[in-house]
């Protein structure tokens, strides 16, 4: 299957970002992109979805019929829950995140830098909704992988040299997969994995402020 | 044999102007509206208040907020409520942020009486800015001093007469921390059942921490499905 990125951005995102999960896995999905990844996992994949307000094993959306008052995600939704869950107050729920049980988090970003930094939460004058989870999951996830646009609406860059906006977690970021690339930040910079399918390497570079060492073993998604 | 059950005039008697109100829930789960509704008719002010998020505009705890009854909000998030950060941006109210699972710790400590808690979470960002440094296991931290409230609000699925309680699904979240957080803790149930009918290994919160049990007579519209959340 190809998404094409012009007319699907984030579910093409969502369909690559759904490949960096391995069976077994503690995963949070943050909100946005990341709630789309469950689309393309294997329906046999065994793994466990953390849900910041209480849930260890979250489920699919629960559709109008089966909506219960009491079960909700992090971002509101009506869910279900898989065998095997468990609920838990939000001190234990973040336990599981600061204590190095989470296995991998997804989240959106405003900012990332070639550092690793990430910058998703404010805004100073214009955006500043709260902290949210955000922040322990980007310090505390064993592996984070952030799912964004490459650029922004007006065709700015996100992957910068350094972040302009109050970070949110500094050297946090593993892995950035945008609808145009797949970049691993590594100690020397920021290594360019794959490109789309619908994309050149001129593209991702121009729409790219900070350096990108090119991959040897280049591939397409 | 202890009955902490009470009408909610009787159990709301002390909730004054200026009172620090913890209040429980994360989105509708969990969050006490019976009690909210309580406090909203009693005409208090002045109020600072702490909840995970400040519902979404209409409803909950926002009414408060809304009615301007709230000079400070402690909180996590607001990304549901365009309301309640319109009013921050406007200086109508005095909004402190924290991490959620750091503000869920803080209080928790407040509860467990311990004076603050120690944590690296947020160490290369613009929270270090007002918090006091501290090294530990050879690693630097910052102190978050623990939080407590004069008040705190708690729902729960059943009670028993003794205050005994038990959430329900994504309903516990902040609920049993805030219920060791509060000076007087009230918490408003929607079944009371006879004390001994709870199995003391089902308890979530010991009856010790409970100050009244308010029954909500009948489960109004905001405990309800929010459509424009159902997918």
């Amino acid at each position: 299957m190809s998404i094409d990125p012009k007319s699907d951005p984030k579910r093409k995102i969502a369909m690559r970002a759904a490949k960096e999960i391995k069976p077994g896995q503690v995963i949070n999905l943050g909100i946005g992109i990341p709630t789309l990844i469950p689309e393309f996992l294997g329906k046999d994949m065994s793994l466990t979805i953390h849900s910041e307000n209480g849930i260890i094993g979250a489920g699919k959306s629960s559709g109008p019929a089966r909506a219960d008052r009491n079960l909700i995600d992090a971002g509101g939704t009506y869910i279900t829950t898989v065998l095997g869950a468990a609920f838990c107050d939000s001190s234990v729920s973040f336990a599981l995140v600061r204590g190095g049980r989470l296995d991998l988090a997804f989240l959106g970003a405003l900012e990332i830098s070639e550092k690793g930094d990430l910058a998703n939460w404010i805004i100073p004058g214009k955006f500043a909704p709260g902290i949210g989870g955000g922040m322990e999951l980007a310090q505390k996830a064993k592996r984070l992988v952030i799912t964004t646009t490459h650029a922004t609406k007006n065709a700015s860059a996100k992957i910068l040299k350094k972040c302009t906006l109050p970070l949110t977690a500094s050297a946090c970021v593993d892995m950035i997969i945008t609808e145009l690339a797949v970049i691993k930040v590594s100690r020397n910079g920021l290594m360019l994995k794959e490109i789309s399918e619908e994309t050149d390497l001129e593209t991702v570079i121009s729409l790219t402020e900070a350096p990108l060492i090119i991959s040897d073993d280049l591939t397409r998604f | 044999m202890i009955d902490k059950v009470t009408s909610l005039d009787r159990a709301l008697k002390k909730v004054k102007n200026g009172q620090i109100v913890m209040t429980g829930g994360f989105g509708v789960p969990g969050t006490p509206f019976c009690l909210i509704k309580g406090v909203l008719d009693k005409g208090v002010c002045d109020l600072t208040l702490i909840k995970n998020e400040a519902n979404e505009a209409g409803l909950g705890i926002s009414l408060l907020i809304e009615a301007g009854r709230v000079k400070k909000l402690i909180t996590s998030h607001l990304g549901l409520n365009a309301r309640v950060i319109e009013m921050m941006n406007e200086s109508l109210i005095d909004v402190e942020f924290f991490p959620q699972g750091i503000l869920a710790e803080k209080i928790r400590a407040g509860g467990a009486g311990l004076l603050g808690i120690i944590t690296d979470i947020g160490i290369d960002t613009i929270l270090c800015r007002d918090r006091q440094a501290a090294h530990v296991h050879g690693r630097q931290g910052l102190i978050e001093p623990s939080l407590r409230s004069d008040i705190a609000l708690i729902h729960a699925s059943r009670a028993d007469r003794a205050g005994n309680l038990i959430y329900e699904k994504s309903a516990r979240n902040f609920n049993p921390l805030m219920a060791m957080a509060g000076d007087l803790v009230i918490a408003e149930a929607e079944t009371i059942v006879e004390t001994g009918q709870i199995p003391p290994d089902e308890v979530h919160t010991p009856g010790a921490f409970v100050d009244h049990v308010v029954l909500i007579e009948t489960l109004m519209p905001e405990y309800g499905v929010l459509k424009h959340h159902v997918h």
